[in-house]
């Protein structure tokens, strides 16, 4: 890779990992991911966050390019996960700042997790403004979006957001750029992203946005720390709606039918409950936590409001890939869906209860009562399932106002 | 009183109260139940301080 000109004297100078499928050990990530990290050549050289420890050699490679890495005046901290930060005490060695700026909450981060001993840091609050020569940047402190110490920086005369987390996605690509992207392509991973990290803070993303909308701040760029850029005035009103409708969580008229199975019996009532969806004229995708990861799940709801969750009871409970999905999702906080339990039993059968308890607790309608079957499930049972697809098939339509 | 939550500033407004939690509107902070958490972040009561 090399640096890349966003705008006039502002490179994105971060790294593109190829490799990693596992994102903060709790999300897929199949296609990789990037760390954006950026450089402002004015008066003062600044430098917008790091990039993964690992990473850091690519980070002075393309820094190096434009400006000697020890001309970087100031460094900005938009937040402090290792993955953004993870390079930033061998680049303070190594640049030797005259300031280092993050938010009051970066402060307790920064100084927990390195040791920041001679480090001239500089704390910036909300709304703070700096000069840095022909440019302005103004820190906007975004608070859970999505932790504590989130905050994004605005260059003013650019008008260019880098936005840290915010507008991220896990693409490793050789394109910077949306526009050189397709959306379907990118739509695919804003919703990985925002489903596995941003969605528990929805409500923060809404206020946000309308709190950058009043405030008038025209924007050119959208420049997030994961993924591609957008440039264009398409792409830009393109990722703010997208976050609008995410956040929205409208009822959305698909199915995901999610389920563990011990000895197939399962699995045949997650087809047949699968197949009632379909008879209602409601898509459905079926996902076998055996081969697929909780975060495949939560993926998928980003376009399906009904979600129906199946296992076999193993010693008077659900199977443990089951157990581990419910937990995640209760965690991400999904608002405004249809749900149903089901599974197969050898001796007792707790599991569909279990699971529909789960659901109730996360705010679920449940239109249907659990449904369990003895170990092989036959027609009879296969038919219950199907009814139990079309049950909440038709709770769904109803909440899509159909 | 409003109160602010430290951690990720979120702010309790008696006069809205947190239906989703439990909180009625119109409970003033110091009513609310020790085992409350702050509906945006899970910070404890205790994560609290009055609104400047």
């Amino acid at each position: 890779m090399r640096p890349v000109e966003v705008k006039k004297d502002i490179y994105w100078v971060g790294a593109v990992d190829y490799d990693i499928r596992n994102f903060h050990h709790y999300s897929r990530s199949p296609e990789g991911s990037t760390y954006n990290a950026y450089l402002v050549k004015d008066k003062k050289n600044v430098l917008f966050d790091t990039v993964n420890a690992h990473e850091f050699d690519e980070l002075v490679k393309h820094i190096s390019e434009i400006i000697d890495p020890e001309s970087i005046d100031y460094i900005v901290c938009n937040h402090l996960e290792q993955d953004h930060s993870g390079a930033l005490p061998r680049i303070v060695r190594l640049c030797k700042p005259e300031k280092i700026f993050c938010s009051p909450m970066g402060l307790k981060s920064m100084t927990n997790i390195y040791d920041t001993t001679g480090w001239p840091i500089e704390v910036v609050k909300d709304g703070d403004r700096i000069e840095i020569g022909k440019r302005h940047v103004t820190f906007l402190e975004t608070r859970m979006l999505h932790w504590p110490d989130s905050m994004v920086s605005y260059i003013e005369e650019d008008r260019v957001l880098i936005s840290n987390d915010a507008f991220g996605q896990n693409i490793a690509c050789p394109q910077r750029f949306a526009d050189e992207c397709t959306h379907e392509q990118l739509l695919t991973a804003m919703k990985g992203y925002y489903y596995n990290i941003v969605l528990p803070y929805s409500a923060n993303v809404l206020k946000t946005i309308a709190r950058v909308t009043e405030m008038g701040l025209a924007i050119d760029v959208i420049a997030p720390d994961h993924g591609v850029i957008f440039r264009t005035p398409e792409d830009v009103a393109f990722v703010l709606n997208s976050y609008k409708d995410f956040a929205a969580q409208k009822p959305m008229k698909r199915a995901v039918v999610v389920y563990e199975s011990m000895w197939g019996g399962t699995a045949k009532m997650a087809s047949a409950v699968a197949d009632g969806f379909e008879a209602a004229d409601v898509p459905c995708t079926l996902i076998n936590l055996q081969t697929c990861h909780c975060s495949d799940v939560m993926t998928a709801m980003a376009d399906a409001s009904a979600v129906v969750f199946g296992s076999a009871t193993r010693n008077n409970m659900p199977m443990a890939n089951m157990m581990a999905c419910l937990a995640n999702m209760k965690g991400l906080r999904p608002l405004n869906r249809v749900g149903g339990a089901f599974g197969t039993y050898g001796w007792s059968g707790e599991a569909p209860k279990m699971i529909a308890q789960a659901l109730a607790d996360m705010k679920f309608d449940l239109p249907a009562e659990p449904l369990k079957c003895y170990f092989n499930p036959g027609a009879d049972d296969l038919a219950a399932c199907r009814r139990l697809g079309e049950d909440v098939a038709a709770a769904l339509k109803a909440k899509c106002g159909e | 009183m409003k109160y602010v939550c430290v951690v990720c500033g979120y702010e309790y407004d008696p006069a809205v109260g947190d239906p989703d939690g439990g909180i009625a509107p119109g409970t003033e902070f110091k009513d609310i139940p020790d085992d409350w958490v702050c509906p945006v972040c899970g910070a404890s009561k205790s994560d609290f301080e009055p609104a400047k």
